[in-house]
């Protein structure tokens, strides 16, 4: 992230004086710390809801039973989560919120995730496999109905908005398979 | 049936929450205690996060405004529409990973320009449906454990949202040709 982060910075200086832009890329600056500060404050509303409601699902024991119920799918994939711990609950409640298009609601649920998975982390600042294949599985889409892309379609009078709905779904399980194995080979060559 | 499926998407949210506390007060827990306590953990996971949010918003804002976005955008659709991919495609999918409502934006334009039964828009419509908001999610899912060091997460994202494209542009070509 860090090439990632200073490459974006560098080239869009050097375009914004070629370009004859460099007011607009202050203003960008600015620009880009509020939108900043309104996700996050966003972010916090939503967050407290479904950390609210996962303490819920803690303390009457859904969690376990969640657990039970998913963990045939989900140690599958992630082997190193032992039995009965949070992350395979809070893992199977972001991928159905993320499948069921909630947006933000599976980015708060993912975070808890994330915190989950670290428990299992032996080392706090190097991301560990089963956290990188849950980041891959979030990056790659994996919603089931584009209620957006259709609402969009429809909104600008498509006779048939729902004609995108299969290969969408199609190009989504593709991409994600696709991505998971991309994980698992880099896996055998890097270290 | 749309209207079924969109009328059952709205209802499970609502559904969850009612099952949620149902549940609760039949296993005799303080719902809204247990609520409470939950709820506290948001704010210092937003303190964690949000300077990873503003850094990369930052970066996405500058580098749209200074046109290094058109810049890339070009040289790339000079090498693609050789393989008869349109240059509007190619600002889908390099926006998309970048930011939701850029891209979103981008697609409404499209949308207004060529209408909504244009191949050039589905094959867009597939690629925003198929892909993710790739480097905020890695920015706010690391930044929220703290994690400094990715190893190769972000060369295989990179990849596969690339794979994904070329997806999505051949899906859209078997499909609406």
């Amino acid at each position: 992230m860090n090439y990632i982060w200073a490459g974006l910075m560098i080239l869009s200086v050097i375009f914004a004086v070629i370009n004859g832009k460099t007011a607009e890329f202050t203003k960008a600056i600015f620009d880009g710390a509020k939108s900043g500060v309104e996700i996050s404050l966003t972010l916090a509303g939503i967050i407290a809801i479904w950390l609210g409601i996962t303490q819920i699902i803690e303390d009457s024991g859904l969690r376990e039973k969640i657990s039970k119920l998913f963990r045939p799918v989900i140690s599958k994939l992630f082997k190193g989560i032992p039995e009965g711990h949070n992350a395979t609950s809070s893992i199977t409640l972001n991928i159905l919120s993320n499948m069921l298009g909630t947006g933000n609601a599976a980015t708060a649920l993912g975070i808890k995730a994330m915190n989950d998975l670290q428990t299992l982390n032996p080392s706090k600042e190097t991301i560990s496999f089963d956290q990188m294949l849950f980041v891959v599985i979030n990056t790659s889409s994996i919603q089931l109905v584009p209620f957006t892309i259709i609402g969009l379609l429809s909104d600008f009078g498509s006779k048939n908005p729902t004609i995108v709905i299969v290969p969408i779904l199609i190009a989504t399980a593709l991409t994600t398979s696709i991505a998971i194995t991309n994980l698992f080979i880099f896996r055998r060559f890097f270290k | 049936m749309m209207d079924a499926v969109k009328y059952i998407s709205a209802l499970i949210i609502p559904a969850f929450f009612l099952f949620v506390i149902v549940y609760g007060l039949a296993r005799r827990v303080k719902v809204y205690d247990s609520f409470i306590t939950g709820a506290k953990e948001s704010l210092p996971t937003i303190f964690k996060i949000f300077p990873y949010i503003v850094g990369i918003f930052i970066a996405i804002k500058c580098f749209q405004a200074s046109g290094a976005l058109d810049a890339v955008k070009n040289l790339l659709s000079g090498a693609f529409s050789l393989a008869g991919v349109p240059a509007e495609v190619i600002s889908i999918a390099l926006i998309k990973p970048l930011s939701g409502s850029a891209s979103t934006a981008v697609f409404t334009d499209m949308l207004k320009t060529f209408g909504p039964d244009d191949i050039t828009v589905l094959t867009a419509a597939i690629i925003m449906g198929s892909t993710e908001t790739t480097f905020y999610v890695i920015s706010v899912y690391l930044g929220s454990v703290g994690i400094k060091n990715s190893r190769y997460l972000v060369a295989v994202c990179l990849l596969s949202d690339l794979i994904g494209i070329v997806l999505a542009v051949t899906i859209a070509r078997r499909f609406f040709f």
